[in-house]
């Protein structure tokens, strides 16, 4: 099976091949026979008879005008009127669409032509700017294919934007002799202003059949979930005018109206609440004596002020977008482009993408019969809250409405997770500004559980060549009520591990992985040997820790699985004079890291860090030989947005550092090491996402006067 | 033929001179005066929408939910007419909610007495001339603002959406719903559960751990019936195909029916041997994905059943409106298959990559705990989803719903801000206000103020933290004049309380302006490090009640009820309020999300109203408090000050931290105040697990302490160095 995702690898770094023969022989004539092939390919490449002359490869160079064009019968056939019970498991051919590594469906477009009635007079404008640029963008897009046997989803190039550019009977009759029409199955056709008087239907008048509509007005009535797509109305002003963004906060105005064409009955309202709230509501409209040559539709007035529209939107908060004759409103891309929180009154209308647009975050829709009460529902909106939707309607605007290359793939998109649901976008992807993605964490291990105390955990030692310290760990550890295994990651490749008799007796599995190189990062490695979700990492010299000590540990990683927690703490720190982080191990009152010499867990990080560790961080502590711990830090901190957890108070330790405290020997060239690993991991993580925090864990009664054989752990911070 | 073969959409050379799709002034300003007004056209919809194509703007009456809000009416039962268990279980669940209301005057929503569950006409369960009865009943007016419950609909053999009566313009909460029959933001697709679906409560998910990798035995399971004939035989014959005998197991059995084997064909004998040989329980426990396709309705029990034993379902049932769509994400916990591509769902799950694969069975236990679980929850999802349509500002955003921890336990009314609640800070890249509120219950009789109590605003004032100080004063006799209160840096507001209506320190006072609140009693005897201490901890963990004094609860297998005990322990579950930090939503969450039958338990049950705000914050956390370090006993022992009123419930120091009497349940028949206050607190908490429907405390082992606690370093290099005096 293709899969397009990564596999983990199920074996350890340990991989010294041990195939068997048969296997071996089978092998190589496979790779055999594919390096063959593969050199026959090439050679036909190059042949030079092959060689395509370059100019069938480009794009082609034609006017518009010169388009075929097609005569249509009167009496050529009509699609049936669409049918409102289409969905998609219902009207539309999945076996089109196939399953695919990529999961993307291939969109082919029809040839463009030019189509006329019997008398030779034009069905339609050829095509629009837009659909133009629409078409072009699929084109370019990675759904675009021009296998039309290939195609799961067919685009006419008969443009169907605007319904009053059109003769409804025509262009159905033009739909309807498309060579792959066939009911209009898996044909997707876009629509920006459908209906017309007096009725204004809310879906185009166009009789399409089964084919699916990507409409600009659609009402609750006429849409079909899950089977049309609502898109927005495009604005061309967005192409003609640039508003940069502008910083979320208050505005000069609370709520402003800029629509020219509102009902007098709308307009009235809206003119109540000026008068109730006085001049935090302006209400624009269309200005009566402009001086010759200024566009109209780039002016707004009240009373004798003349505005610049669409920039007079950014000085609004608010920005009401009313219906019309027709739903769907162009200004709404105006408003989002201008940062102003769009206030939607038009009931009954299938926002723009509400398929996978959370609307909530970024406007406000008022019940027609609520006008009265806009102010008041508006005010109640916390200011912090209005702020993310200003940024929230820029972002949507950005994304999803500045352009018909916007429009056009977000449409497929959606289709496209339709058909492929497990490999759709999510909620988040669609939803969440660049600046929150940044900003936040979505934790893998976010549902909150206290794993079962019985499941234990397991030691993961990592040794080279010191065993007889390694034996007394062994032993140590082994005292632990919660060890369920333990595994040593024998680094050294020079050397074979004491023979089995040699080790010592324990009542738990031991077992002994050896690695194909001395690399830290092996002790990271998500070993298959590893069955419980609680890894204890512990150095082959951490022989000071008591029993009570680590059963306590573990305890305390059981109440925060998602963390690190660790006994040795350190801190990171700005040093102001350098200008640079700079790593501390100093009695601090703080801490933000804990050394992996020997912490606890959970193994879902030790797949992050073998597989997903950022930038070449990994292969920088492999070379460096120094920092595995303080990249796990960065690594779980970035995550999950959560402090270490250290436990149990400060002891001796007998690692690099530690004697450094003890003041043996100040091994200043370590601590430089390390100061210069975290300034090297924050800039690959291009933030600095360690928490620093002023508690430790401690037993409930640590310290505390009373009886000690009362205590769970009384053994705890001797030194 | 390489032309065609290679034709992108071609750059038009006069492509830049193209007319736009409209012109400016056709999109700028389209309305039409000639036609219907705004108030015409609505009008115009009332008429034409009433029927089949109901929405919430046609059918619903919104004025009715106005003056009372959101208020609920389920009628009353009629004599010699029983319903059902599970509908009893619904009505009950409604009943239990805080929008119900007995008076029909006051009531938004309507719910019939009548049970309308089952509406398939063979079964035993079906109760005719529905029809007659509503239209009987003065209430009824067409339907509207009514709720019809459903979960089976139509019958054999088409088995379709009917229910056999007319439902005028009444909304449906259904199962098994038809995406096509569904009216959106009107109708409910609720979740087909059995009659054995606890009422509240409700168990656990089986999801204990996160395996890694998160692959169990099997990749993908299905067991059950193969439908022969008839409507859904189509998939169920086809499931078969796709068994591999190792990873994916399909087993189908054709026993079902009494007449099964007039239409047997050559598969079933061997089919039926198969199927005994699998367990469904023990497939369910053991497979990562399970297949859930359509019976003969397109809902089934094992949608449920997958949810909850976090085998992430693989649906084939096309066509079906997903439980609470309009609020759930569903993918995110489920895989939306297509009836018609069954044999691409091995390899299309086979590709799904782990970290997706742990993530969803995470989810699956979010939402069966959040909105499955129980009937209770089950109906009061169906409630808060009608809720949210009435104010649409005032409502629930799609992310909401589908974070932990989840819709029903996060008020829009409240906030419509994430940032103002204390659960998404992490995922939206908040963080709480770096100050707090001290708020300080006051219930002593003596006119002037106590000793302790001055001690006590001096040192939480002096915290570089603290913003202001509420006083709540519940006693009969007035507040002294603010001439005598302390000079503090800090504002200090004073709210008059009820006397004797212990709940009300939890009421979301309007002055409480800070994201934390350190609650406290007026006897409480803290120092300023000790605050400031306990508040850097808080800022860790915003969600939970960080506090000083702890007491723990244990289940007591002779009594055969829940024990509690105030004794010296290696654990902890509860925080006592007299002093801790905690978020100001729960003020919010407490006085409104509870009904107000169990506030009114706790205040006629002395000292109980805080194991309630640990039980509830528990429940939504699902975590354990933390207790931080203490430096000393927190209340006076010796010098009680006396209760207001004659005291009838005695507030002895719970905390009482003498080691020589470690205490614990007074010796019986003592018949003092400490011992009527200790059975107090065990019967309220006892009432509070039968109430939740289990018991949501949760035990830990830890204390946090600052980070050189006790250690054997100078003072001088120390935070906190007064905590470790003696």
């Amino acid at each position: 099976i293709m899969c397009a995702s990564a596999k983990y690898n199920t074996r350890g770094p340990a991989l010294i091949p041990r195939m068997k023969t048969k296997h071996r022989i089978y092998y190589i004539t496979l790779f055999s026979i594919v390096l063959l092939g593969l050199i026959a390919t090439g050679m036909f490449q190059f042949w030079p008879h092959s060689i395509e002359s370059s100019s069938d490869w480009t794009v082609e160079k034609r006017s518009v005008h010169d388009v075929p064009v097609v005569k249509l019968p009167a009496d050529s056939p009509i699609p049936e009127r669409g049918d409102l019970s289409c969905r998609m498991h219902t009207c539309f051919d999945v076996y089109r669409c196939g399953f695919n590594p990529k999961n993307k469906i291939k969109v082919y477009i029809y040839s463009l032509k030019k189509y006329v009635d019997e008398y030779g007079t034009l069905v339609s404008n050829t095509i629009s700017r837009e659909y133009n640029e629409l078409l072009t963008a699929i084109s370019d897009s990675e759904f675009y294919t021009d296998d039309v046997n290939r195609a799961c989803l067919f685009v006419p190039s008969i443009d169907v934007l605007n319904q009053n550019a059109l003769r409804i009977k025509e262009t159905a009759q033009a739909l309807a002799q498309l060579s792959r029409w066939d009911r209009g199955t898996n044909h997707l056709l876009f629509n920006m202003l459908p209906g017309g008087p007096p009725d204004y239907n809310t879906a185009l008048d166009v009789p399409r059949d089964r084919a699916l509509l990507a409409g600009g007005g659609f009402s609750t009535w006429t849409y079909r979930q899950g089977y049309d797509v609502s898109i927005p109305v495009y604005s061309p002003l967005s192409g003609e005018v640039d508003l940069p963004e502008r910083g979320p906060g208050p505005r000069r105005y609370f709520i402003l109206s800029s629509q020219m064409a509102l009902h007098p009955e709308y307009r009235l309202e809206l003119e109540a609440l000026q008068a109730e709230n006085g001049e935090s509501v302006l209400i624009l409209d269309k200005c009566t004596n402009l001086s010759d040559g200024a566009p109209a539709v780039r002016k707004r007035c009240y009373k004798n002020q003349v505005f610049d529209y669409p920039q007079v939107l950014q000085e609004s908060t608010f920005c009401v977008v009313l219906r019309g004759a027709r739903l769907g409103q162009a200004v709404l891309s105006d408003v989002l482009q201008a940062g102003c929180v769009p206030v939607i009154i038009a009931d009954s209308y299938i926002l723009p993408f509400s398929e996978v647009l959370d609307w909530k975050r970024a406007s406000v829709v008022i019940p027609e019969e609520k006008m009265p009460e806009m102010y008041s529902i508006l005010q109640s909106i916390p200011q912090r809250q209005i702020e993310e939707m200003q940024r929230q309607a820029r972002w949507f605007w950005e994304a999803y409405f500045r352009s018909m290359k916007a429009i056009a793939l977000a449409t497929l998109q959606i289709i496209n997770d339709r058909i492929y649901p497990y490999a759709a976008i999510s909620y988040e992807e669609w939803n969440d500004p660049p600046a929150v993605k940044w900003s936040s964490v979505s934790n893998p291990l976010f549902l909150p559980l206290i794993p079962p105390q019985s499941q234990g955990f397991t030691a993961v030692v990592l040794t080279y060549d010191r065993v007889e310290s390694l034996f007394r760990v062994i032993t140590e550890v082994s005292k632990v009520p919660s060890l369920s295994k333990l595994l040593v990651v024998w680094n050294n490749q020079n050397k074979n591990p004491p023979e089995d008799s040699l080790w010592p007796k324990i009542r738990v599995p031991l077992k002994v992985v050896r690695t194909a190189e001395n690399k830290l990062s092996n002790r990271f490695f998500p070993y298959d040997e590893i069955e419980t979700e609680a890894v204890l990492a512990i150095d082959d010299d951490i022989i000071m820790l008591t029993s009570d000590e680590l059963q306590f540990g573990y305890e305390v990683w059981r109440e925060f699985p998602d963390r690190l927690v660790g006994y040795p703490g350190r801190l990171h720190l700005w040093d102001h004079e350098m200008n640079k982080w700079k790593y501390e191990s100093e009695w601090t009152n703080e801490v933000s890291m804990v050394l992996t010499g020997a912490a606890f867990y959970h193994k879902y990080f030790n797949y992050l860090y073998t597989y997903k560790m950022p930038g070449d961080i990994k292969n920088w502590v492999d070379a460096h030989m120094n920092c595995e711990d303080i990249a796990m830090n960065f690594l779980v901190a970035n995550v999950t947005g959560k402090s270490v957890i250290k436990v149990t108070p400060r002891k001796k330790f007998k690692c690099p550092e530690c004697t450094a405290i003890d003041g043996l020997s100040l091994d200043q060239t370590h601590m430089v090491e390390r100061s210069e690993c975290i300034n090297k991991f924050a800039s690959v993580f291009g933030t600095m996402p360690l928490k620093v925090v002023e508690h430790r864990a401690d037993p409930v009664l640590y310290k505390d006067d009373f009886p000690e054989k009362l205590k769970s752990f009384p053994n705890i911070g001797s030194l | 033929r390489k032309a065609e073969a290679r034709r992108n959409w071609p750059r038009w050379t006069d492509g830049t001179l193209l007319k736009s799709f409209a012109d400016p002034e056709e999109l700028q300003g389209d309305e039409d005066p000639s036609l219907l007004s705004p108030r015409e056209r609505r009008a115009a919809w009332l008429s034409v929408h009433r029927r089949g194509g109901c929405r919430m703007e046609t059918c619903f009456d919104f004025s009715r939910c106005e003056r009372h809000g959101f208020k609920v009416f389920t009628y009353p039962q009629e004599r010699g007419q029983p319903v059902s268990e599970t509908y009893g279980k619904i009505l009950s669940s409604l009943e239990r909610s805080r929008y119900h209301t007995r008076n029909p005057e006051e009531a938004c929503l309507f719910i019939l007495g009548i049970d309308t569950l089952d509406r398939d006409h063979l079964s035993g369960h079906y109760v005719s001339n529905v029809d007659e009865k509503i239209r009987g009943s003065p209430l009824w007016n067409g339907g509207r603002n009514h709720l019809i419950f459903n979960l089976y609909s139509g019958t054999w053999p088409s088995y379709g959406g009917e229910l056999g009566f007319d439902t005028g313009q009444a909304m449906l909460a259904k199962a098994s719903f038809d995406s096509s029959s569904f009216r959106p933001g009107f109708d409910v697709s609720i979740p087909l559960f059995s009659r054995e679906h606890p009422q509240r409560g409700g168990d656990r998910g089986w999801l204990r751990r996160d395996s890694v990798p998160p692959k169990k035995k099997y990749l993908l399971v299905f067991k059950g019936k193969r439908y022969l004939t008839g409507i859904g035989s189509g998939t169920r014959n086809a499931l078969h195909h796709i068994h591999n005998g190792q990873d994916i197991i399909s087993l189908t059995t054709c026993k079902h029916g009494k007449d099964w084997e007039k239409h047997k064909d050559t598969r079933c004998d061997k089919d039926n041997v198969d199927y005994e040989r699998f367990d469904y329980q023990e497939l369910l426990h053991n497979s990562t994905f399970c297949i859930v396709p359509r019976g003969r309705r397109l809902g089934s029990f094992r949608f449920l059943e997958a949810l909850q034993a976090a085998c992430i379902p693989v649906l084939l049932s096309d066509g079906w409106e997903l439980p609470f769509a309009e609020a759930i994400d569903w993918g995110k916990a489920a895989v939306v298959g297509s009836e018609r591509l069954l044999l691409q769902i091995p390899s299309a799950v086979r590709c799904i990559h782990p970290e997706r694969v742990l993530a969803f069975q995470q989810h699956t236990q979010f939402l069966w705990d959040a909105y499955f679980s129980s009937v209770d929850k089950i109906v009061h999802t169906t409630l808060e989803i009608i809720k949210d349509r009435l104010s649409p500002h005032r409502s629930r955003s799609r992310s909401l719903w589908n974070t932990l921890p989840g819709g029903l336990l996060v008020l829009p009314d409240f906030s419509t801000h994430l940032g103002d609640f204390p659960f998404y800070y992490l995922q939206h890249g908040y963080s709480p206000s770096k100050k707090f509120t001290a708020f300080i219950r006051a219930v002593s009789q003596a006119g002037s103020l106590s000793q302790p109590m001055l001690r006590l605003i001096q040192a939480v004032s002096a915290s570089q933290y603290c913003a202001q100080i509420v006083v709540l004063w519940s006693c009969e006799k007035p507040p002294p004049p603010s001439g005598k209160w302390p000079q503090s840096a800090v504002p200090l507001t004073i709210i008059q309380g009820r006397r004797g209506r212990a709940a009300d320190r939890f009421f979301p006072f309007e002055a409480i302006q800070t994201d934390a609140v350190l609650s406290l009693d007026e006897d409480t005897s803290l120092s300023t490090s000790e605050v400031d201490f306990a508040f850097s901890v808080w800022l860790s963990f915003p969600e939970r009640i960080v506090g000083f004094s702890t007491q723990s609860h244990f289940w007591d297998p002779e009594q055969g009820r829940w024990g509690y005990t105030s004794k010296w322990t290696n654990e902890l579950s509860i925080v006592l309020t007299a002093a801790a930090f905690y978020h100001r939503y729960y003020h919010s969450l407490f006085t409104e999300y509870l009904p107000a039958g169990l506030r009114e338990l706790v205040d006629g049950l002395a000292a109980c109203e805080d194991i309630l705000m640990n039980v509830l914050v528990a429940a939504v956390t699902k975590l354990p408090p933390i207790k931080v370090t203490q430096r000393k006993q927190h209340k006076e022992g010796a010098a009680q000050p006396a209760e207001c009123g004659d005291g009838a419930a005695g507030t002895p120091p719970p905390g009482q931290r003498s080691p020589s009497a470690p205490h614990s349940a007074p010796a019986k028949g003592t018949g003092t105040a400490g011992s009527r206050r200790f059975s107090q607190r065990q019967d309220c908490l006892n009432q509070l697990a039968d109430w939740f429907g289990y018991m949501p405390l949760v035990s830990s082992q830890l204390r946090l302490d600052p980070v050189l606690f006790k250690d054997q370093v100078s003072v001088l290099r120390k935070k906190y160095p007064s905590l470790e005096k003696p």
